[in-house]
């Protein structure tokens, strides 16, 4: 028995010692910071270092800095989000669609943006968004559109990074739904076209609902992910044109490390943190309805695809 | 109904190639615009090719932009991501999914609760954590949140509970001791999911930004992602030296990608649906 333990803390000790102080310490203290007045004085200074209680997270509640950084970031995740998770979807489906050649050709062309960095990226894009020489404004002029001063116009600075942000991301959730398509039985099909059910009700019948325990946990993923959304502002606009870009992540960066105001900083991580709280909850509350739901279709395809009598 | 389904399907092929191409036209255009004389890419009507290619942009990079130092950084941060995270990471998640110990389910139920926080959260205490250790604007301090992490742990977990028990049992009972059963039977099976967690940890670790930002102060230990950043400030008016800075910052991970996409697809695929 001595050797066993021996062994387990061998090879569990240190990943284990990694992730409790270089993770779970520093969100426990980020807690803690975030109730002091923790600034540039106390870095160099510890004494000068006060317990304020909530005083921050109230500062913040009354900032019109954080209120629009806020509200940049539920842009930003209630039309990203949706919008990358349908062209996913979309190139998922067409890419497993039955009768299509090169499959595995097309699934890599639209997982390559994925693998890039974004900062390279926002650098090509900020040149595709160039409003007197970029390719984006010249295809618009052909059609007499614009010229749009994409990333220098507040209304546009958001939906531009929106854009780049879906181009950059769809693959890694086709990859995922293809996942997910490959794993429906083909029995279900059968059943359904047995029934008479063409390729639209089939797809509104079987793959739709069967893609629904996929699709919830690619839609956590994909607003977790784009709650933080950083880099882009960062590297494109600097959060502007007038703050129209500024993220919540953006805004935390700065506090912390451009003012050193590191009491705010991690107040401002905390209310991310207890946003990103709510959504998982929601997630469990849906996944919980939709298997309840699910158990009752299963039955019911099970029922479908039992052997029936041809009528003679 | 022969011809019309010969005509859906040519139809979602042109469909599927124009996506593809407007997919890959960014990243084309990338290498064009690199390959353009200086001015080039900033005329009208725009260029999609260059008139006359040169390499004159890459070569300022390796003479005056110190782009070999950049490449040595990121390499040395991604590869050394890449080793400790598949050592300590494949070492917790067999432990985790073969041996039985006493609070073995709330371990699990802790690190899969903290799996979903994301690590902004912690990033200032983290800093001033490294800055009492020395370890601020060292290539350890960017390393040290990368070397484990619960999704590495749980990926190797998820592969490993497959392997059989009784395979491990009989290495056990020819006097194997618990170290060389994990050596020796356990990790030889698990590689294909090593190979996985390995492209995604290089991935991760040659494309982050924030933290590299964060705790390296010296331009000297920039990584390719920070130090473009940088010179992106500097160097706005020369599209056709950012593109070329841009390829270099991109190729390595995607020539990792390309070289071993079935078994990083493979492996995300298979963790994550049981997410």
């Amino acid at each position: 028995m001595r050797t066993r333990y021996s062994a387990l803390a061998l090879l569990l000790g240190p990943a284990l010692c990694l992730i409790g102080v270089f993770f779970f310490v520093p969100m426990v203290a980020s807690l803690a910071l975030s109730l002091t007045d923790f600034d540039i004085y106390a870095v160099a200074d510890r004494s000068a270092l006060r317990l304020v209680g909530l005083r921050n997270y109230t500062a913040l509640l009354g900032d019109p800095l954080f209120w629009s950084a806020l509200r940049n970031t539920l842009y930003f995740v209630v039309v990203g989000g949706p919008l990358s998770i349908a062209v996913s979807l979309a190139a998922a489906l067409a890419v497993h669609a039955r009768g299509v050649r090169m499959k595995g050709l097309f699934r890599t062309v639209f997982f390559l943006p994925v693998t890039t960095t974004i900062v390279a990226v926002a650098v090509v894009w900020r040149y595709l968004y160039h409003p007197r020489f970029g390719l984006l404004n010249y295809v618009l002029a052909a059609f007499g559109l614009g010229p749009v001063d994409w990333l220098g116009d507040p209304a546009w600075a958001m939906p531009s990074i929106i854009a780049m942000a879906v181009w950059k991301n769809f693959g890694f959730n086709m990859i995922v739904f293809l996942a997910g398509l490959q794993s429906i039985p083909e029995r279900l099909y059968e059943a359904a076209s047995l029934d008479g059910a063409g390729r639209w009700r089939q797809f509104v019948h079987v793959t739709l609902p069967s893609l629904a325990p996929t699709t919830l946990f690619v839609t956590l993923l994909t607003a977790i992910g784009y709650f933080q959304l950083f880099a882009e502002p960062y590297v494109m606009t600097q959060g502007g044109p007038a703050g129209s870009t500024r993220s919540v992540v953006l805004l935390m960066y700065e506090e912390g490390f451009r003012w050193w105001n590191i009491g705010m900083a991690a107040a401002v991580a905390f209310v991310l943190f207890a946003i990103l709280l709510g959504v998982m909850a929601l997630q469990a509350g849906l996944r919980r309805l939709l298997s309840a739901s699910n158990d009752a279709d299963a039955s019911a395809a099970k029922a479908a695809a039992q052997p029936r009598q041809v009528p003679a | 109904m022969k011809a019309r389904r010969l005509v859906s399907a040519l139809a979602l092929h042109a469909l599927l190639a124009a996506a593809a191409a407007l997919t890959l036209f960014p990243l084309v255009w990338m290498v064009g615009v690199s390959l353009m004389p200086s001015g080039e890419a900033m005329s009208l009507p725009p260029r999609l090719l260059p008139s006359a290619p040169t390499l004159e942009h890459y070569r300022t990079l390796l003479e005056r932009l110190d782009l070999v130092r950049y490449l040595a950084s990121s390499a040395t941060v991604a590869l050394g991501a890449t080793l400790f995270s598949v050592t300590f990471n494949s070492m917790a998640g067999y432990a985790l999914a073969k041996l039985r110990f006493a609070g073995h389910r709330p371990l699990e139920r802790v690190l899969l609760a903290a799996l979903v926080v994301p690590g902004q959260i912690g990033m200032l205490p983290l800093f001033l954590m490294l800055r009492e250790m020395g370890l601020v604007n060292t290539y350890w301090g960017v390393l040290v949140p990368s070397m484990a992490g619960i999704f590495g742990i749980f990926l190797v977990r998820q592969y490993a509970s497959t392997i059989p028990d009784a395979l491990l049992d009989a290495a056990r009972v020819d006097g194997a001791g618990e170290l060389r059963v994990f050596w020796s039977i356990a990790l030889p099976l698990c590689r294909p999911i090593l190979v996985t967690l390995a492209v995604a940890t290089f991935m991760g670790a040659w494309n982050d930004f924030l933290w590299p930002l964060i705790v390296l102060t010296d331009d000297r230990l920039y990584t390719l992602p920070v130090a473009l950043a940088g010179l992106f400030g500097e160097h706005v008016q020369d599209p056709e030296l950012m593109m070329a800075g841009a390829v270099v910052t991109v190729l390595p991970v995607m020539l990792v990608f390309l070289a071993l996409q079935r078994y990083y697809i493979a492996g995300m695929t298979s963790g994550s649906l049981k997410g």
